[in-house]
C-alpha cells in the first residue's frame, strides 16, 4: 500500500461539528444481564403472556426490577423496552427502580388500608410500624387483601396475619417468616373419598353429556358470583356456540374490599373448584383454561400448584393445560376484560364491549370466564340437582349466597346463606349479633362498589337486582357494617382514595373523575352539585364497572347519610 | 386494499332521523358522513389509526342502553336508535372537556392554542374548569426535532398508537396507571435519549400541542404558517406525499400527505430535514475556478467558504465558460471525449433533458447517474429474465401477502416509511422472513432472521430453491404457464443441497428448509431486496436467484405476491425510465437497435451514437487513461459516491473541464472549473416515480434563493450554447415530450398529474394506474419468464491475516446518500453529526477497545479514522461504516471490482482491519 493511502485526510465536513453517540439509539441490553435473566427464566416459554410471570421471577430474586434487567426481559421476550417497561409499571407489586436507584430493603410489610382496616386502627398500625424503625423492612400500605374477618390485616412479604398487632410484625420480621402460612384444607385424597372427581369422571365418559350438563346449570339458578350475577348455563352455552378453538380463564382475581370468600373456597376446598373448572374446561371443549390468582393470595397459590399438579399425574387433567397466573397488585384486572389483558402480559385496561369475551376474549378466541365461588358449586349443582341450588334461599329469591361479612358485628366471616337474607337476618342469624358496644348505622352490601344503606334499609333483600333502587349492588356480596362509631364521610373517603388508586386511567371520567373527586371530597364542605355533576358522567361514561361504580359510596353518603358531611 | 367481509347496510335513528350506515362503520363515522360532527380527541379519522374510545369526549345516548356509548368505537346495530346532542350526552361530554381543561396550562399560555382540543372546547364553549389540578410533568427539552410537555397531555395515547401502530417504532408507551398514568419514552427516558427514530408521526398525531415540532414550539404560542404547498419527499424511492408548511419564504415544518405511498406518514429525514435549503452553505452565485488554483484529489477545501478556490460571476460568464469548456472537447475529441452524470434526485424532466444533451449535444451515450451503484445488477437481471427493470407490485401490497421476504435490505434506515407497512403486516399476521448479514429493526418482527455470512446470498438461496424442488412445492401450472428454462434450473440447484450449503452460508439446513417450505406453501408470497443483494460482484447473480424463486413458486402478478427491488432514491426509477443510462434511450430500449436509433434521430433531429456508452466507474476509469476529458454533472457527488473514492477524485481532478451544477460545494464541486448554482426540491415544479411505478407531482413551494436557477433553465443555457437550439419554457412542456416518446406514459399527463398527484404506470385501458403487472406472463419475446440458474461467487476480495474484518457500507437513518443535503438539515445533523464504524461489543472487547474510542480502519485502498460505536446489529467479523461522512469517507476504503452484468461495484463487502489510534482521545 502506498504511503498515502495510509495518510488520513482530514476534511471538514459539512456538518455543525457535534459528537455523535458511541453506541445505538436508546437503552441497548447488556448481553450478560441477558445470559443472568435467561438464566433466571429457565424453561418459561418467551412468549408475551408470560412476561409478567418472567417480572414476578425477577422481582421475587432481586426485589425490584432494574432498567438494565428490564431491557434484557425486553431483548429475551422480543418485546419493546415501552412494552416492558408499560406493563412493569402497572401492577403495584413490581418495584420498577430508576438508574442508581437502590433495591428495596428485604422485606416489605404491606398494611391493608381498605375499608374495614381502617375501621380497625391501619393507620395507626402503619404509622407505628414506620415508627419502629426495624432493619431491613419497609411499611407500605395496600389495598384489600382478603382478611377483612380479621382486620387489621398485614402481610411481613409472603406471610399474612390478621388482627396484626405491632409485637406479632416483629415477630414475624425478626424470624423472617416471610413465606405463607398454609392453612388446613381438604387435599386430593381426602376429595376423592367423599366422591370427588366423581361428576367430572361422569363427564369424561360421556355418563353426563355436555347437553346435560348445560341444562342443569341453566335450571339451576347458578349465577356468576364474582358479581355480575349473569346466569352461569347460559353463559357456557353461549360460549360453545361460538366456533373454537375457545379458551377458558377463571376469575381469582378477588379485590373487591370486604371479598374473601373466593380465598375462603381455594384455601379450604381446593378440589371442589378445580373439578368445576375442569367441568368448565370438558363442557365447552376449551382448549386450555387459565387461573387468574391475585398475588396477594399467595398460600392459595401454593395449594392450587400443588393440586394442579397432583391432578397433571391423574388421567382428569393433561399437563400444561391449566395455567395458574399470577397477579400483581391490581384491583382493575378482576374485572374480566382486563384480567384477559393481563393474562396476555399486558396492562390490565378493560376492554370494549362489544364485543364480549364469549365471542373475542382471551388471546382473541371465544373464552368461557367464571368466578371461584361459581365453578365450586358446580359439582354440587350436578351431583345434588338444580332444584338443590335453587331451593335455597328466602324472601322470594333463590339461590345460595356467599357473603363475607366484616366490620362491627360479633363474628365476622364468610357466611354461606341463601339468596335474599336481610343484613338484619345476616347479622342476627350468622354473626352472632353485632359487635358489643356498636349499634348498626349503616352497612356495604357490595364491597367499595356497592353503595352503603343505612340501618334503616336492614331488611331489604339482599340479591342481584334488589338493591339498585337504593342506588347500591350486591356485587360480590362483601358486606361491611358500619356503626354510630363509623363516619360514612371517612368512608367514602377512604373508597374514593381506593379507586383513585386503582383506576387503570385509561378513561377520563375514571381516571381524572376518581382523582378529582378525591380532591373535593378531601375540602371541608363537599361540592355536592358538582361531586353529582362529576358522578353522573363517571357512572355514565366510564369504560369499566370500576368508573361506573366508584362514585356509589359517596352518593349513598348524600342520599342516605345527609348528616356526615358539611356541604358547599 | 385487503378484501374485507362485506356486510350489509345497517338501518338505525340518528337524532331521529333514519339513515343508513356502510359496512363497518362507527356510529361517529356515519355521523359524519351524514353532517353531524360529534367531538373527538383520541380518535383520529386519519388512515391507520384505531379508534380507542378512551377520552369519551364522544358520547351518544343509544336507547336501551344502561350507559352511554363511545361514538368513535361503537358501531350501530340495526334498528339502534342513537341521540347524539342528547342533554345527556352533550353534559356529558362538556365535563370530560372540563376535566381535562382542569390539567391544561391556561388558554392563554397553552402550547398550542388552536390545537383539537381548544377548537373543539371552543366549539363545546368550555373555556376553564371547577375542578382542582393535579400535578403535572415537567418539559423534556432532550429531542432536536420535537418539543415535548406532557402539561397538556389528555392520555388520549393517539401517539401511543402512532408510534406503535402505524409506524411500528414501539418507543412511547402509556406507563403506570391511574391518574399517574403517563406517556413514556422507553423506561420514561428523556426523548432524546430513548430508541426513537424522529419519524414524527406522534406530533402529528398529538390533538393538544402536549408533542410539536421544535420549529413551531414557543413560549408565546405556536408559530403559524402562512401558507401551504403539497408536494412529496425529496429524499428516498418510497415518494412519501407531504405539504410544506411554509412562514414567508422559509420552511417552518412538513406533513405527511394522504399519499399512495405514504398515508400521512414520514420519516425523520422528510419531516425534518428540510432546512437545508436555507442553509448557509447554499452556493447563490455561479462560481468560477480562479486562475491557477490546482486541482488535487486529496486537496482540502471549506465547503462554506468557496471563495478560496472559486471567484463568483455572473451567469453569462459561467454558463460560457462552461460550455466553452465542453465545446472545445466536442470539437477536437468528439462526443466519446466527454460524459454526463446526471441525478435521481432531480426531476423526470431535468433527468430527460440532461440525457438528451449529452446525446444530442455531446453525441455520445456516455450518460449514467448512481443508478450504477445502486440497483444496476437488479435491473440487469430483471431485464433478461422478464424483459422489465421496474417493480411488479407496490410494496404496501405486502398487506395481502402470507410471507414476505426482505433480503439485503434495511428498510427502516433506508425506506423508514415502506418498513411501516411489513411491519403493519406483521401485525396483520403476514410471516416476515429478514434475511441480511447484519440484524436490523425488523429482526425483532420477523418470524425467521437469516444472518446468513456476508456475499453467500447464491449458497442460501440455491438451498432455499433446491428444497422446494426436493420437497415438490413448485408451481408447476406456474412454471408450465408463464415460464421458461425451468429443467435447466432444477437440474442446477439440485447441486445445492442445503446440508453442503449451511457451512458456506452459515444458516442450518433445518432453518433454510423451514423458509423454503414457508415461502413455497404460502398463498401469497413477495419479495423485497435492497442494496445487500445488488452491491456484489454477484450482484446480478443474487437478483437472478430471487427472480427464480418467485417464479417457481408461481409468486408473481397477483396481489400479495411478487418482485420488489426497494429502490433507494426519489426518482432512481424515474431517471432510469427516462434514459438517464447509457446503454437505453427512454424507456429501456438499446441504444445499439438501429430502428431504435433511428427513431429516436427523428424525434430528437440529431445524429446518435450508435454505441452503448459507458457506466459511473467505468467513466472514472476513462478519464484516467485519457478517454474523457470533460464532464457536466448535475446533482451527483462521486467523489463520495463512487468505490475507491480517491481514485475517483484523482479522475475528477484529472478533467481538462468540469462543469457542477448543485445546490452546494459538494466534495465533487469542488474539483470543477464551473459551479453553477441550482434549484432545490421545493424550489421547483417536477415529476418524481418513486419505487412503486407512481408518478407524482412535487410542486414548487419556495422561491429561488440568491441568484441560483431551475436546472432546466441551466442544461437549456449549456445546451445553447453548444450547438443546440432549444426554447423550452418550464417542465410541463419538458414532460410532454418525454411522454410522447415513452409508452409507459401513455394515459399521464402533466395535468393528471396537477390534478391527481400520483399515477401508476402502466395505465391500463380503463385509465387506471396498474399496480400489479405480469398478471399473464411478461414483456419478453415469448411472453414467459426466464430462469437462469446462477453458481456460487465469493467476494472479491476475502479476509486474510492481513485484513481479517469484512468492511460493509451503507446508509444512517438520518443521513441520505453522501449527505450533501442532510448533513446541511439542522436536525438530522444534530441526531447524527459524527462519522462513526459500527461494530460488535463483542469485537470492541476483543481488541480491547472502548465504544467511542477513535479507530483507524483500514483496506488495501485508504484508511480512516473515526469513533467506534458499539452495535449488537453487527457480526463480529463485520464492521459497518456509513458512506455520508467527508471527514471519514468509507468509499476510500471500498473495492471498486464490478459486477460483469450490472457493472455495479461491491460496497458490500472488502477486507479490512481495524486499530485504535491512541493518539486520539475519545469524548
Amino acid at each position: 500500500m502506498s504511503n498515502s493511502k495510509r495518510e488520513i485526510l482530514r476534511f471538514r465536513g459539512p456538518g455543525s461539528g457535534g459528537k455523535g453517540s458511541s453506541q445505538t439509539k436508546g437503552r441497548q441490553a447488556d448481553p450478560a444481564t441477558v445470559e443472568e435473566i435467561s438464566d433466571l427464566l429457565g424453561e418459561m416459554p418467551r412468549s408475551r403472556d408470560h412476561l409478567i410471570e418472567g417480572l414476578h421471577l425477577i422481582q421475587d430474586r432481586y426485589r425490584g426490577l432494574s432498567p438494565g434487567r428490564l431491557a434484557a426481559m425486553a431483548d429475551l421476550y422480543r418485546l419493546s423496552l415501552a412494552d416492558v417497561y408499560e406493563t412493569a409499571t402497572f401492577y403495584h407489586h413490581f418495584d420498577v427502580l430508576d438508574d442508581g436507584d437502590e433495591h428495596p430493603p428485604e422485606i416489605t410489610i404491606r398494611v391493608c388500608d381498605s375499608v374495614t382496616c381502617a375501621m380497625f386502627g391501619a393507620e395507626q398500625l402503619r404509622c407505628d410500624l414506620i415508627a419502629a424503625n426495624l432493619d431491613n423492612v419497609r411499611v407500605v400500605h395496600a389495598p384489600c387483601m382478603g382478611a377483612c374477618d380479621q382486620a387489621p390485616a398485614v402481610a411481613v412479604g409472603k406471610n399474612q396475619m390478621g388482627k396484626a398487632s405491632i409485637g406479632q410484625v416483629e415477630k414475624a420480621v425478626a424470624e423472617k417468616a416471610t413465606n405463607p402460612v398454609i392453612p388446613g384444607h381438604i387435599d386430593y385424597n381426602t376429595y376423592l373419598l367423599e366422591g370427588g372427581y366423581e361428576t367430572l369422571r361422569n363427564c369424561l365418559l360421556g355418563d353426563l353429556s355436555r347437553e346435560d350438563v348445560i341444562s342443569r346449570l341453566e335450571s339451576s339458578e347458578l349465577r356468576g358470583l364474582g358479581g355480575a350475577g349473569f346466569p352461569t348455563g347460559r353463559k357456557w352455552r353461549i360460549v360453545s356456540g361460538f366456533d373454537g378453538p375457545r379458551m377458558m380463564a377463571v376469575n381469582a382475581d378477588e379485590g373487591e374490599p370486604g371479598t374473601f370468600k373466593d380465598r375462603y373456597f381455594m384455601e379450604s376446598d381446593p378440589h371442589r373448584f378445580l373439578e368445576g373448572v375442569l367441568i368448565g374446561l370438558w363442557a365447552v371443549e376449551a382448549d386450555a383454561c387459565y387461573i387468574y390468582l391475585r398475588d396477594e393470595y399467595p398460600a392459595a397459590r401454593e395449594i392450587l400448584l400443588r393440586a394442579i399438579a397432583k391432578l397433571e399425574q391423574t388421567d382428569l387433567l393433561e399437563p400444561g393445560c391449566l395455567h395458574l397466573r399470577r397477579g400483581a397488585g391490581a384491583y382493575i384486572c378482576g374485572e374480566e376484560s382486563a384480567m384477559l389483558e393481563s393474562i396476555e402480559g399486558k396492562r390490565g385496561l378493560p376492554r370494549h364491549k362489544p364485543p364480549f369475551a364469549a365471542e373475542i376474549g382471551l388471546f382473541s378466541r371465544p373464552t368461557l370466564i367464571n368466578n371461584v365461588e361459581t365453578l365450586f358449586w358446580v359439582r354440587d349443582v350436578l351431583e345434588k340437582g338444580a332444584d338443590w341450588f335453587s331451593g335455597h334461599g328466602r324472601n322470594g329469591r333463590k339461590g345460595i349466597r356467599t357473603f363475607s361479612v366484616s366490620g362491627r358485628v360479633r363474628e365476622p366471616g364468610v357466611k354461606i346463606a341463601g339468596a335474599g337474607i336481610t343484613i338484619r337476618e345476616l347479622i342476627d342469624e350468622y354473626c352472632g349479633g353485632m359487635a358489643d358496644g356498636h349499634t348498626l348505622k349503616g352497612y356495604l352490601p357490595g364491597g367499595a362498589s356497592g353503595g352503603i344503606l343505612p340501618a334503616s334499609l336492614a331488611d331489604v333483600p339482599l340479591d342481584f337486582g334488589t338493591l339498585e333502587e337504593y342506588g347500591c349492588l350486591i356485587g360480590s356480596g362483601a358486606v361491611v357494617i358500619l356503626s354510630e362509631e363509623d363516619s360514612t364521610a371517612d368512608t367514602a373517603i377512604n373508597l374514593m382514595k381506593f379507586f383513585e388508586e386503582e383506576s387503570c386511567g385509561q378513561c377520563t371520567p375514571c381516571r381524572a373523575g376518581c382523582e378529582k373527586a378525591v380532591k373535593l371530597m378531601q375540602c371541608d364542605d363537599w361540592d355536592q352539585p358538582l361531586l353529582e355533576e362529576l358522578s353522573q358522567v363517571m357512572m355514565d361514561a366510564s369504560i369499566c364497572g370500576l368508573g361506573q361504580a366508584a362514585p356509589n359510596g359517596m352518593l349513598s353518603v348524600f342520599r342516605h347519610f345527609p348528616d356526615d358531611v358539611k356541604r358547599g | 386494499m385487503p378484501l374485507d367481509g362485506t356486510n350489509s347496510e345497517i338501518t338505525f335513528s340518528l337524532d331521529g332521523k333514519k339513515v343508513t350506515a356502510l359496512p363497518g362503520e362507527t356510529i361517529w363515522q356515519a355521523a359524519k358522513r351524514l353532517g353531524t360532527d360529534i367531538p373527538h380527541l383520541c380518535y383520529a379519522p386519519e388512515p391507520g389509526y384505531r379508534a380507542d374510545g378512551n377520552c369519551r369526549a364522544c358520547m351518544v345516548e343509544i336507547e336501551g342502553e344502561r350507559v352511554l356509548a363511545a361514538s368513535c368505537i361503537r358501531e350501530p346495530a340495526e334498528g339502534m336508535v342513537i341521540r347524539s346532542a342528547s342533554e345527556r350526552a352533550e353534559k356529558t361530554r362538556k365535563l370530560v372537556f372540563e376535566l381535562l381543561a382542569a390539567d391544561q396550562p391556561l388558554r392563554a399560555a397553552a402550547h398550542d392554542g388552536e390545537s383539537k382540543f381548544w377548537q373543539w372546547a371552543d366549539r363545546l364553549v368550555v373555556s376553564g374548569s371547577r375542578f382542582p389540578v393535579r400535578q403535572t410533568p415537567d418539559p423534556d427539552p432532550s429531542h432536536p426535532a420535537m418539543a415535548v410537555n406532557l402539561d397538556a397531555c389528555i392520555n388520549c395515547t393517539l401517539c401511543v398508537r402512532a408510534c406503535r401502530e402505524v409506524q411500528v417504532n414501539d418507543v412511547i408507551g402509556m406507563a403506570y396507571r391511574g391518574s399517574d398514568s403517563k406517556i413514556t419514552f422507553d423506561f420514561d427516558d428523556p426523548m432524546g435519549d430513548s430508541t426513537c427514530v424522529a419519524c414524527g408521526e406522534c406530533v402529528q398525531a398529538c390533538p393538544t400541542g402536549a408533542l410539536l415540532p421544535a420549529t413551531v414550539a414557543n413560549p408565546a404560542g405556536r408559530v403559524k404558517p402562512d401558507r401551504q404547498v403539497d408536494s412529496v419527499c425529496p429524499y428516498c424511492g418510497v415518494g412519501c406525499q407531504l405539504t410544506y408548511n411554509i412562514e414567508g419564504d422559509r420552511l417552518l415544518f412538513v406533513e405527511g400527505r394522504d399519499g399512495p405511498a405514504n398515508h400521512k406518514r414520514l420519516c425523520v429525514k422528510g419531516r425534518f430535514g428540510f432546512d437545508y435549503v436555507h442553509h448557509p452553505d447554499r452556493l447563490a452565485k455561479p462560481l468560477i475556478r480562479k486562475d491557477g488554483v490546482p486541482k488535487h484529489a486529496d486537496a482540502n477545501f471549506d465547503p462554506s467558504n468557496p471563495l478560496k478556490h472559486f471567484r463568483e460571476t455572473s451567469w453569462e460568464e459561467a454558463l460560457d465558460v462552461a460550455a466553452k469548456g465542453l465545446k472545445k472537447v466536442i470539437d477536437v475529441k468528439g462526443g466519446n471525449g466527454l460524459a454526463g452524470f446526471g441525478s435521481a434526485k432531480g426531476s423526470n424532466e431535468e433527468a430527460y433533458l440532461f440525457q438528451k444533451l449529452v446525446r444530442t449535444g455531446f453525441g455520445t451515450n456516455n450518460v449514467d447517474h448512481c443508478t450504477r451503484l445502486c440497483h444496476a445488477s437488479s435491473v440487469a437481471a430483471l431485464m433478461e429474465t422478464v424483459n422489465s427493470g421496474a417493480v411488479s407490485a407496490p410494496f404496501y401490497d405486502c398487506e395481502n401477502s402470507d410471507v414476505i421476504i426482505v433480503i439485503g435490505a434495511n428498510p427502516t434506515v433506508n425506506h423508514p416509511v415502506a418498513a411501516t407497512f411489513f411491519k403493519n403486516s406483521v401485525k396483520n399476521g403476514s410471516k416476515l422472513i429478514v434475511m441480511d448479514p447484519r440484524g436490523q429493526a425488523l429482526s425483532r418482527h420477523a418470524t425467521h432472521m437469516l444472518q446468513f455470512k456476508g456475499g453467500t446470498d447464491v449458497a442460501l438461496l440455491n438451498a432455499i430453491m433446491h428444497t422446494i424442488v426436493a420437497e415438490n412445492l413448485t408451481d408447476e401450472d406456474y412454471i408450465q404457464g408463464f415460464t421458461e428454462g425451468f429443467d435447466e434450473l432444477r437440474e442446477h440447484v439440485a447441486k445445492f443441497p442445503p446440508e453442503e450449503m449451511s457451512d458456506i452460508c452459515g444458516i442450518d439446513a433445518e432453518t433454510i428448509r423451514m423458509v423454503a417450505r414457508e415461502f413455497a406453501t404460502a398463498r401469497r408470497g413477495i419479495i423485497f431486496w435492497g442494496m445487500g443483494i445488488s452491491q456484489h460482484i454477484h450482484g446480478t447473480d443474487n437478483a437472478r436467484c430471487l427472480i427464480a424463486l418467485a417464479l417457481m413458486t408461481g409468486h408473481v402478478g397477483r396481489p400479495g405476491t411478487g418482485l420488489h427491488p426497494l429502490r433507494g432514491q426519489n426518482n432512481v426509477q424515474g431517471a432510469s425510465d427516462v434514459g438517464l443510462i447509457p446503454m437505453f434511450f427512454p424507456d429501456y430500449v438499446s441504444v445499439d437497435k438501429e430502428d431504435i436509433r433511428r427513431r429516436f434521430e427523428n424525434f430528437w433531429q440529431a445524429e446518435l451514437d450508435p454505441n452503448p456508452g459507458m457506466t459511473v466507474v467505468e467513466i472514472m476509469n476513462a478519464i484516467h487513461s485519457g478517454d474523457i476529458n470533460a464532464m457536466y454533472i448535475m446533482g451527483e457527488n462521486p467523489a463520495m459516491s463512487d468505490p475507491d473514492v480517491r481514485h475517483a477524485r484523482e479522475a475528477l481532478a484529472k478533467l481538462d473541464h468540469l462543469v457542477v451544477q448543485d445546490l452546494f460545494l459538494t466534495e465533487t464541486a469542488f474539483h470543477a472549473d464551473v459551479v453553477l448554482p441550482a434549484s432545490a426540491f421545493p424550489e421547483k415544479d417536477g415529476t418524481f416515480t418513486n419505487t412503486n411505478r407512481q408518478v407524482q407531482m412535487g410542486r414548487k413551494a419556495l422561491p429561488l434563493p440568491g441568484d441560483t436557477r431551475q436546472d432546466w433553465w441551466i442544461i437549456q443555457e449549456i445546451g445553447n450554447r453548444i450547438g443546440l437550439d432549444w426554447t423550452y419554457s418550464g417542465p410541463d412542456e419538458i414532460f410532454a415530450e418525454m411522454a410522447a416518446c415513452m409508452p409507459s406514459m401513455n394515459g399521464i399527463t402533466w395535468q393528471r398529474l396537477l390534478e391527481e398527484d400520483s399515477v401508476t404506470y402502466p395505465v391500463g385501458e380503463d385509465g387506471v394506474g396498474q399496480e400489479i403487472i405480469f398478471r399473464e406472463g411478461f414483456p419478453t419475446e415469448t411472453g414467459r419468464g426466464k430462469f437462469v440458474p446462477s453458481d456460487v461467487t465469493p467476494p472479491d476480495e476475502v479476509p486474510d491475516d492481513e485484513f481479517p474484518f469484512i468492511l460493509t457500507t451503507g446508509r444512517v437513518l438520518e443521513h441520505w446518500h453522501t449527505g450533501a443535503m442532510t448533513r446541511r438539515a439542522g436536525v438530522l445533523d444534530q441526531i447524527e453529526p459524527e462519522a462513526t464504524a459500527n461494530l460488535s461489543p463483542g469485537a470492541l472487547a476483543r481488541m480491547g477497545l472502548q465504544p467511542g474510542d477513535i479507530l483507524r480502519v483500514e483496506t488495501r485502498r485508504g484508511a480512516v479514522e473515526l469513533k467506534a460505536r458499539a452495535d449488537r446489529d453487527v457480526p463480529e467479523d463485520v464492521i459497518f461504516i456509513p458512506f455520508c461522512y467527508v471527514e471519514a469517507a468509507a468509499n476510500l476504503l471500498t473495492n471498486p471490482a464490478l459486477d460483469p452484468f450490472g457493472k455495479i461495484p461491491e460496497f458490500k463487502f472488502c477486507a479490512a482491519r481495524v486499530s485504535a489510534t491512541p493518539s486520539k482521545p475519545a469524548n
